[in-house]
């Protein structure tokens, strides 16, 4: 039994870390989140040259053939400094399709360009009536001709208003809850019938809805089989929520820190306000609700690229219900300790509470996930 | 035991409802029920009405241009209120500096300040919060020092709720380092424009600028401004206190909120069906309502007891705690109805004018930032963790 990152685990988040604790103080994220981009265009081009955007593609493709520890690696680095830049959108859940469903021509077409950070792929996987099930689609692909015909809006795309590959699901049989019929396109933002509403998010980056409204694209777009694009869904999804436990927890440490911090130097009534009891006992909370999440990212690490099953199955839906609980937990509990200060803009305790309950709102809640873990219980 | 309105309380509710029927303007209401901004215009056309009516100074005597409420009527109000949309009113001068005008001001303060409260020419702010000072009030240093027949103020205060719109303060001063923190304190009346009075607005965590801080450097305040005696302050602030604290609890934003969640959730889907059938969600809505409906009758036994003469202690403390994490459950369910979509932040549809396209429902803009700002229910008015402090004191002796 280790729970040690090896060598080269180590060294790369010891980069990763580097580059963000150099790069990404609390003022420049501020800064990056208000430009179009919402993010720092020069901070991409140095994940890419640190060879950071190829880690988990495999060598033949030019990457690094890092797993879920190594994404983990990374993806909580990018926590601790709240960094806005879609390395889960592109590298691992756009990347992570079409490197799973893609032929090798599509492979060739887009994986060295996103694993380079050339390249950023988005995902459309939600839909307005959706909620978090990603087996409901009503975006229709009609065949038509050698290609298909798209209709149909994506919700909530992080990212896609800067990506130049998008991934949507649309079905092409089935009704609109059924697990079959569902087909995976890979498009380009610039097709005729895509049109994009860009939004800020709550948490200081940058999303959109799609509506694809009578976009032809031709045989080449379809990602995989047709229709059978369900299970390749819902691994790389299990791949992504992997990483966002990871991230989660870069988050929550951050958030810890600050508290902590600040329990021991804020005074009142003459004294530090770590000297009362309450107070004492909610940091100690916050701190256990910690290493409960920690445990479960690992957990969730180390079956992120494992085969499907049951078990994958459940251990990522609890590991994102214990990640959405804690989070929400540290988040409300840390400006709680915190008092008005928390609450304000200016000082970042409250950014990293935000990015604790958005990440609650992307692929799952905890609600969702432990309706999801209930339905594969098993008997004994 | 008798938990029904009288016949004259039922009449009294009917006077409510049909004056708020036939005078709440129907775009005020909509802002407030929706969570929507409220401009200061807004507010003053609100408080217009309500003055005509002569129903703004619910906490005044009668010769003052009060209106004289029993603790039930006070209470009926507030449910129909929040039911109908009215909007919270502005407290920091009707309910709070003009009490301690009343009890602890002169004449001449009383003839100068309370018709303009009722008029709306004055827009108070509080200075009483420090950036060293917040549940340790006491504290404070924002000093005050007497120079002929003015004091010379310097020092800042924070979290002045609408600061930006008021054109007058009242704030807690230090006039007095030799003694006990809470025997130092004085209490002083200070005209916003006075020179060397800064604001700055604080933004808060959901881009909202709704508080401020308040600097003062060599500000001139006439000692005429002094309320009650030097020295003397802390006591004006705790009887200050007693009616803030009072309705902090919230019952009837709760009840608001509640009602605006469950149609939020019969409108969003779920596997198809509405969120509101949901099993694990309307459980979840189910539980926050039943929490409401136990706080609600806590709330009445306290007005009950208020009415027959009663004072209310340390209950409305625990009410506070009870009423403000049942708010923000709500907001919690809320901002969990709508899913994805409590990601983007679209400002735009936050403005009740907006008349573009929806990005979902209707109603999802503003619910994230309201689950985030309302974080404050459980920090401002006494946080929390002061309220448990008060009850275990007061009441269970600790």
């Amino acid at each position: 039994m280790d729970f040690q990152l090896n060598e080269e685990q180590q060294m790369l988040q010891d980069t990763v870390a580097r580059l963000v604790r150099g790069e990404y103080s609390f003022e420049k994220r501020l800064a990056f989140s208000e430009t179009d981009l919402g993010f720092s265009a020069d901070f991409w081009h140095q994940l890419s040259e640190l060879g950071l955007t190829a880690v988990p593609f495999s060598e033949e493709l030019g990457g690094f053939g890092g797993g879920g520890v190594e994404v983990q690696s990374v993806m909580a680095e990018l926590g601790r400094g709240l960094c806005l830049e879609p390395y889960l959108q592109s590298i691992v859940l756009g990347g992570g399709l079409i490197a799973h469903a893609g032929n090798d021509s599509q492979k060739e077409n887009w994986l060295a360009g996103i694993a380079s950070g050339e390249l950023k792929a988005a995902v459309g996987l939600q839909e307005p009536q959706s909620f978090y099930d990603l087996n409901n689609v009503e975006t229709r692909a009609e065949k038509s001709g050698e290609g298909y015909i798209l209709n149909g809006r994506k919700a909530v795309v992080i990212g896609g208003h800067c990506a130049n590959v998008i991934v949507v699901s649309a079905r092409t049989s089935g009704d609109t809850r059924n697990a079959e019929g569902i087909s995976l396109f890979a498009l380009s933002p610039d097709t005729n019938g895509v049109e994009r509403r860009t939004y800020p998010t709550i948490d200081g980056a940058k999303g959109c809805d799609i509506t694809l409204n009578n976009v032809q694209v031709g045989a080449d777009s379809l990602l995989g089989e047709e229709g059978k694009a369900g299970e390749v869904i819902e691994y790389q999804a299990g791949r992504a929520i992997a990483g966002l436990c990871a991230e989660a927890v870069g988050v929550m440490e951050v958030a810890n820190e600050l508290t902590l911090e600040y329990l021991k130097q804020r005074k009142q009534f003459g004294v530090p306000i770590g000297k009362f009891q309450v107070l004492q006992h909610r940091m100690v909370d916050m701190m256990s609700e910690l290493e409960q999440a920690r445990s479960m990212a690992i957990l969730a690490a180390s079956v992120a690229d494992s085969e499907q099953n049951d078990e994958r199955r459940r251990v990522l839906a609890a590991a994102k219900n214990v990640i959405g609980r804690a989070g929400q937990f540290i988040s409300e509990a840390g400006i709680q300790s915190h008092g008005g200060i928390g609450m304000t803009w200016e000082y970042n305790f409250a950014h990293y509470a935000k990015r604790l309950i958005a990440i609650n709102h992307q692929l799952g809640d905890d609600d969702f996930h432990l309706e999801r873990y209930a339905a594969l219980l098993q008997a004994s | 035991m008798n938990m029904n309105y009288t016949a004259e309380e039922l009449a009294f509710r009917d006077e409510v409802r049909a004056f708020l029927d036939e005078k709440l303007p129907a775009d005020i209401a909509a802002k407030v029920k929706g969570f929507r901004r409220l401009s200061k215009e807004d507010h003053q056309r609100w408080q217009k009405i309500l003055c005509e009516q002569g129903w703004y100074a619910t906490h005044w005597p009668e010769e003052y241009g009060g209106v004289k409420w029993t603790p039930v009527q006070k209470h009926i109000w507030d449910e129909e209120s929040c039911r109908y949309g009215v909007p919270r009113s502005i407290p920091f001068g009707v309910n709070m500096v003009a009490p301690v005008i009343i009890k602890f001001g002169n004449e001449d303060q009383k003839q100068k300040y309370l018709p303009r409260i009722l008029s709306g020419e004055d827009w108070w702010c509080q200075g009483y919060s420090e950036p060293g000072a917040g549940s340790d009030l006491a504290s404070l240093k924002t000093r005050a020092v007497r120079d002929g027949d003015h004091y010379i103020v310097n020092g800042q205060k924070t979290w002045t709720t609408l600061g930006q719109y008021a054109n007058m303060i009242f704030c807690l001063v230090r006039t007095n380092t030799e003694v006990k923190n809470q025997e130092g304190i004085s209490f002083l009346l200070i005209d916003m424009d006075t020179p060397g009075i800064t604001v700055r607005p604080i933004i808060t965590l959901d881009g909202e600028h709704e508080v401020n801080e308040v600097f003062f450097e060599d500000v001139k305040v006439p000692v005429e401004n002094l309320v009650g005696e030097e020295d003397k302050g802390w006591t004006y602030a705790k009887f200050l206190l007693t009616y803030e604290r009072t309705g902090l609890a919230g019952i009837g934003m709760s009840k608001a909120a509640l009602s605006h969640l469950k149609q939020l959730a019969s409108r969003r889907l779920k596997n198809g069906k509405p969120l509101l059938e949901d099993p694990s969600f309307s459980q979840r809505i189910a539980r926050v309502e039943i929490d409401l409906t136990a706080a609600a009758i806590s709330n009445l036994r306290i007005i009950a007891s208020v009415e027959g003469g009663g004072v209310p202690g340390a209950e409305s403390s625990m009410l506070k705690v009870k009423g403000t994490e049942i708010r923000q459950s709500i907001n919690d369910l809320a901002r969990r109805a709508i899913g994805p979509y409590a990601l983007p932040f679209v400002e735009e549809e936050m403005d009740l004018d907006y008349d573009g396209e929806f990005l979902s429902d209707k109603d999802a803009a503003p619910l994230s930032a309201q689950y985030f700002n309302n974080r404050k229910l459980s920090i401002f008015g006494g946080s929390n963790e002061i309220q448990k402090n008060i009850v275990s004191k007061m009441i269970l002796g600790l």
